[in-house]
């Protein structure tokens, strides 16, 4: 007797490195352990940094692992001051090729001057995580398109619009 | 889910003519070069043999929960501060499910995310079985040909793969915790004997002692074997230096030649079946019982034979 056909799950699905970070003085990761957990499922490395890192930490973590995203969650209200130096510092360590998103508690009108400082998504409170997802595979065609999406490129793109 | 795209372009175009490219800038120091250099060498289908034995590695296994992250890390600022260069590869297993990973050990070695002379890499375990992976020599390789003096690898911390480890390493050392029952079960799987030193961790909570204990007893059962049972608490960083210099002073065990060349063998066995371009029509055979195992066997072994690969 045939048995059932056995379809294997080895797709070659680009799989991406990704750090997901906690910056600031800031002890909730809730948020941040679901949507590693969610990438992961997804099928990405994903390398959490557990909670207070500096913006030099981060960027050496993002350089260390060779990240492609690296995904910045903050509920302490700082975001203004450090994603922006976060952005910068990853451009400066020649980095700016690193797509870059945000989450947390981030106000509406604070988006913009992110987007401007190279983040290329925030994500709200309630967000389904397939959202998340989404937004990597929109961020991957991009890129393999040659369209300008690291947070050092001129990009007018950002998720949200 | 992934997408699926060609991943040279996705990786900013790095191909293998690049390897020797980026070891040569590896070797002057430039960090971003060195870690797109572990990225390449992982990806590469046929990794380079880069032969080097400047740096000296240590292989840390162990239960999970044992502590082995939070211990790395302060050996890693122990060996760091006496001017060493520190490399950590951290293995973490890949969910057989979607293919991805949650790297977590760089979490527990907090506060040495900053110096030069420290290097910490996440890597997955891939499709490779027992959490070993082929290209683990070649990274190692690659790391003491850029200067890191001591290499550090950490398993996964279950299964097959502590064997694995003791083949690539100069040292191994491995780490309990008190009183978990788990010593006996390192016991049945051999990696006791496989150590060079054993540490028992968490020093500081009742029962480390009688932990050591019987684990000395059990060694003594041996007349000529004399290792070493420390003692430390990596949270109350109690034994950390003495750790040390036990580990540098320790003889490697005996079998350890021979089981290397076994081990190498098997790993790049392993990791020729998985990526054998019939290796899914084989495996749809023997699920609906069409080839029996022996016969897959030699349909595999036939494709060397006749130079398909």
């Amino acid at each position: 007797m045939r048995l059932l056909e056995v379809i294997l799950p080895l797709a070659t699905y680009i799989n991406m490195r990704i750090v997901i970070a906690k910056p600031g003085l800031d002890g909730h990761d809730r948020g941040a352990k679901v949507v590693s957990r969610a990438l992961r499922d997804g099928g990405h490395d994903v390398i959490y940094t557990g909670l207070r890192k500096t913006p030099e930490e981060i960027v050496r973590i993002v350089n260390d692992e060779d990240a492609e995203v690296l995904g910045l969650s903050t509920l302490s209200g700082a975001h203004n001051s450090l994603i922006p130096k976060i952005c910068e510092e990853l451009i400066e360590n020649r980095l700016g090729g690193v797509i870059v998103f945000a989450g947390g508690i981030i106000p509406e009108r604070d988006m913009e001057n992110l987007f401007r400082s190279g983040v290329r998504a925030v994500f709200g409170p309630g967000t389904p995580t397939s959202q998340v997802i989404d937004f990597l595979n929109e961020a991957l065609i991009r890129k393999q398109n040659g369209n300008p999406i690291g947070v050092g490129d001129d990009s007018g793109w950002n998720w949200n619009d | 889910m992934g997408i699926q795209l060609e991943s040279e372009t996705i990786r900013d175009g790095i191909g293998m003519t690049d390897i020797s490219e980026l070891l040569e800038s590896a070797k002057l120091g430039d960090r971003r070069s060195l870690s797109k250099l572990i990225s390449a060498i992982s990806e590469s289908d046929d990794p380079p043999r880069i032969n080097s034995n400047a740096g000296w590695i240590l292989g840390v296994t162990g239960p999970p929960g044992s502590g082995k992250s939070t211990l790395i890390g302060q050996m890693v600022r122990a060996w760091a501060s006496t001017g060493e260069y520190v490399a950590v590869l951290a293995l973490d297993p890949t969910s057989p499910l979607s293919g991805g990973s949650l790297l977590a050990d760089r979490i527990r070695m907090e506060g040495d995310d900053l110096r030069e002379n420290v290097f910490v890499r996440s890597i997955p375990s891939g499709k490779t079985p027992g959490a070993i992976s082929p290209i683990l020599w070649p990274i190692c390789g690659a790391l003491s040909e850029c200067g890191w003096t001591r290499i550090i690898v950490e398993t996964v911390g279950t299964g097959q793969s502590e064997y694995r480890i003791a083949a690539l390493v100069d040292r191994l050392l491995l780490v309990d915790g008190p009183d978990r029952g788990d010593i006996i079960q390192a016991e049945k799987a051999g990696i006791l004997e496989l150590a060079d030193v054993i540490a028992v961790n968490k020093s500081d909570l009742p029962g480390a002692s009688s932990a050591a204990q019987h684990i000395r007893s059990s060694l003594s059962l041996a007349s000529d074997d004399n290792r070493e049972v420390v003692l430390v608490s990596a949270k109350e960083r109690r034994g950390i230096q003495e750790l040390i210099e036990i580990i540098e002073n320790s003889k490697p065990q005996k079998t350890r030649d021979k089981m290397m060349a076994m081990e190498r063998l098997i790993s790049e066995w392993d990791s020729f079946l998985v990526s054998h371009p019939e290796i899914d029509n084989i495996l749809l055979e023997l699920c609906n019982g069409s080839i029996t195992t022996k016969e897959a066997i030699e349909v595999l072994v036939s494709s060397i034979k006749d130079g398909v690969l």
